[in-house]
């Protein structure tokens, strides 16, 4: 621990070039997004990193509408969104439609998943889902703090090299573990890492290539989509709205807004 | 056009090829890859059976002997804390801001030469009313607050939810309705807020209308102050604060209970419905973080609610001195508007000042004491009394207050009811604004403004009519 605590205060540390940039949000380089499960510790991770004092709250469902702030590191200037905590992206229910259409159309450059260490199980369903939805995750294993007061140890490797994504243990009530997220945060947007995401693997081979098949049958007809396979998933489903979206042109129009999008961010 | 037309047959063809429960297969295959990665990546415990604290916490906290129990003791705890620390640093601020500060800014403008009537318009009613807020409020608020914020992070609120679940659903409303009830209790704009985690239509508005029965921020200091005066006055010193600290409690009591009742009415009546059910997660005990919680709360709670009173505070005070310093005929306007609200006010068991300070203070909750205050010592004088000029300070804090209103001719009853219609009444405009935003609705704006006020009509006539009888 001696170490860990000297090299916070090291100025070739990376939380040396952090800078918290509180609510000022312009001229951005990249937005985050930081998704995760109720009461995962999503608001103290945004606070430790905008250096905002949003309230945090012992209790599932605090953080009702999306709440941004800024943080700046190696002269890139990053855009922190906070979503409502979701057990997942397939229902319906109002704060997990906000997550979910921020996910899939706000254009997160990296995808935080903030995951309850004392519960991967159940938080991992959450964050197989997002994978399906980006490439871009980086998977925060907060509540070390309270894992080990469980005797819950998590292997972060054998995480990281199943999902396919990197995985940071930290403890954002205490600050540990932020600078590291920060690094490897930088490092997946500017594209330094690159993920390979999980596929899954439980299911039977005639769904895995229906997916696949309409997935490239979306990719060919609108190029540069980047959510194509969660789109074909939701096809499959039956999602009306989509549906509807695809009769009236709406799914072209939302192809176009990413692609502007994109070239802003390359100017 | 052509496009969707060609994904829209293949997404026909597949699905067919698919299946029906496409979706149910799919979940299945995230939980089971779930599952497998999270065998993988925890590490296996040491097989040991460690002892759970959180459970063990839980098994009595939320048991259904000692639940209530102990809810109501924490509750009575935090409030007798307030009262009882906030005493002396009242005093202290009272000294400083309206004894020593009051006297040397009229000096000031005696030494500039400032006109009388700029004088009582800027100190006897700007800088009054905002070191009344700040002497009366700011000591009971910096106690209460962190406290009760500790309470929350350490995740004591969702349990509160769950003890509260079972009647909430027998009233016909949702469980997660305690969760925001208990928002409520810090304020009721963010309660109403609240209210989104709760997904049925009906239910969300039984939520957002009855929330002004949960006691916020604004209300908390007139309860500590009212009840310290009139009911802890009542028993000898060695006891009073905990009969004031009881007597608050059994103020925020009377809101719950007036929250079920009117969730049950409402959800028999013009908001009938099925009551949905729903998962409560009840999140690990977290200890708090004390000093930054302490220092969050003060500056996300305390200062902000203060900065509000003193913001509402400043032209209220600018309006009381001018209503009280303008004549029409041989009174003033604040004389003649006090007047014509007595007759009504007896009826319910309160007078002019309070019905005329409410009125005054439906931007804000803060200033109702600090205005009855400021109306009293105008229309009735007395001790502890300033200039005369529609203003009072006090030497010795709650003492004086407690003469000045004795002097303006309250008892008991007058005392008691100001608690229960600081309880019953509309909610302050803020929560008002919130309520339309939220609900779109000005119908349903309006039943949520109206009800409590007529509720808490309704209640207070009937105290006093009894009281009147049995000890009049």
């Amino acid at each position: 621990m001696a170490t860990e605590a000297n090299c916070d205060g090291c100025a070739f540390n990376n939380a040396a070039n952090l800078k918290k940039l509180g609510v000022n949000v312009s001229n951005v380089n990249f937005v985050v997004a930081l998704a995760g499960n109720p009461n995962t510790g999503k608001s103290t991770v945004f606070n430790a990193l905008t250096g905002l004092k949003q309230h945090t709250g012992n209790w599932p469902g605090k953080t009702i509408a999306r709440m941004e702030g800024g943080f700046s590191y190696n002269d890139k200037r990053y855009k922190l969104v906070d979503l409502p905590g979701t057990y997942s992206l397939l229902s319906t229910s109002e704060d997990e439609e906000i997550a979910r259409n921020f996910i899939l159309f706000g254009n997160p450059d990296v995808t935080v998943v903030v995951v309850d260490a004392t519960r991967l199980e159940r938080n991992l369903n959450l964050v197989l889902q997002i994978l399906e939805i980006t490439k871009r995750v980086v998977v925060c294993l907060n509540l070390l703090d309270e894992a080990k007061r469980h005797h819950i140890k998590v292997d972060e490797r054998v995480l990281a090299r199943e999902l396919g994504v990197p995985v940071v243990g930290t403890s954002a009530r205490f600050n540990k573990g932020i600078d590291a997220l920060i690094k490897v945060v930088h490092d997946v947007a500017t594209g330094e890492i690159i993920c390979k995401p999980h596929v899954l693997k439980s299911i039977s081979g005639n769904i895995r290539h229906a997916v696949n098949r309409l997935t490239s049958e979306i990719e060919k007809h609108f190029e540069g989509i980047t959510n194509s396979r969660w789109l074909a998933i939701r096809l499959l489903e039956g999602d009306q709205s989509l549906i509807e979206a695809l009769g009236d042109n709406r799914i072209a129009d939302m192809v176009d807004n990413q692609n502007r999008v994109m070239e802003k961010i390359a100017v | 056009m052509e496009k969707s037309n060609e994904i829209m047959s293949l997404v026909s063809e597949l699905q067919w090829e698919v299946g029906e429960d496409f979706h149910d297969k799919l979940v299945e295959g995230i939980y089971s890859d779930a599952s497998r990665i999270a065998q993988k990546a925890v590490l296996k415990e040491d097989g040991k059976k460690h002892f759970n604290i959180d459970a063990a916490i839980d098994k009595v906290v939320t048991s259904r002997v000692f639940g209530f129990p102990i809810m109501l003791l924490l509750l009575a705890t935090v409030l007798w804390v307030t009262i009882t620390g906030a005493n002396y640093p009242s005093a202290m601020l009272n000294n400083l801001l309206i004894g020593m500060g009051y006297p040397f800014l009229k000096e000031m403008a005696v030494t500039i030469s400032l006109p009388w009537w700029l004088t009582g318009f800027l100190v006897d009613g700007i800088y009054l009313a905002m070191a009344w807020v700040i002497a009366v409020m700011l000591p009971p608020m910096a106690i209460f607050f962190p406290l009760f914020t500790l309470l929350e992070d350490f995740g004591y609120l969702p349990r509160v939810a769950f003890n509260l679940d079972r009647i909430f659903s027998k009233a016909g409303a949702h469980g997660k309705q305690a969760l925001t009830m208990t928002m409520g209790f810090g304020c009721n704009a963010a309660g109403v807020v609240a209210t989104r985690i709760i997904d049925s239509p009906r239910e969300r508005l039984i939520a957002i209308i009855t929330n002004n029965f949960a006691l916020c921020n604004g209300r908390w200091p007139t309860q500590i102050l009212i009840g310290t005066i009139f009911i802890g006055a009542l028993v000898p010193p060695y006891l009073s604060g905990l009969v004031s600290a009881a007597s608050v409690v059994g103020i925020a009591l009377l809101g719950i209970l007036f929250t079920f009742i009117i969730s049950w009415m409402l959800s028999n009546t013009v908001l009938k419905g099925a009551v949905s059910t729903f998962t409560l997660e009840l999140p690990p005990y977290r200890p708090p973080r004390f000093w930054k919680t302490v220092y969050t709360s003060l500056i996300d709670r305390t200062f902000i609610v203060l900065w509000r009173a003193i913001i509402f505070a400043a032209p209220a005070g600018a309006v009381i001195w001018l209503v009280s310093n303008i004549y029409i005929g041989d009174n003033s306007i604040a004389a003649n508007l006090i007047q014509f609200f007595d007759g009504f006010g007896f009826l319910i068991g309160l007078n002019g000042v309070i019905l005329l300070a409410y009125i005054l203070a439906i931007p804000a909750n803060e200033i109702v004491i600090p205005t009855i205050l400021m109306l009293t010592a105008m229309v009735y004088g007395g001790t502890g009394v300033g200039a005369g000029e529609g203003v009072m300070f006090e030497f010795d804090s709650q003492m004086a207050t407690a003469d000045l209103l004795h002097a303006g001719g309250w008892t008991l009853l007058t005392g008691l009811n100001l608690m229960i219609f600081s309880l019953l009444h509309n909610p302050c405009s803020t929560t008002i604004y919130t309520i339309y935003k939220e609900t779109k609705s000005a119908k349903w704006t309006t039943v949520a403004s109206l009800l409590p006020l007529v509720v808490g009509i309704m209640v207070t006539f009937i105290i006093a009519q009894v009281w009147r009888i049995f000890m009049g």
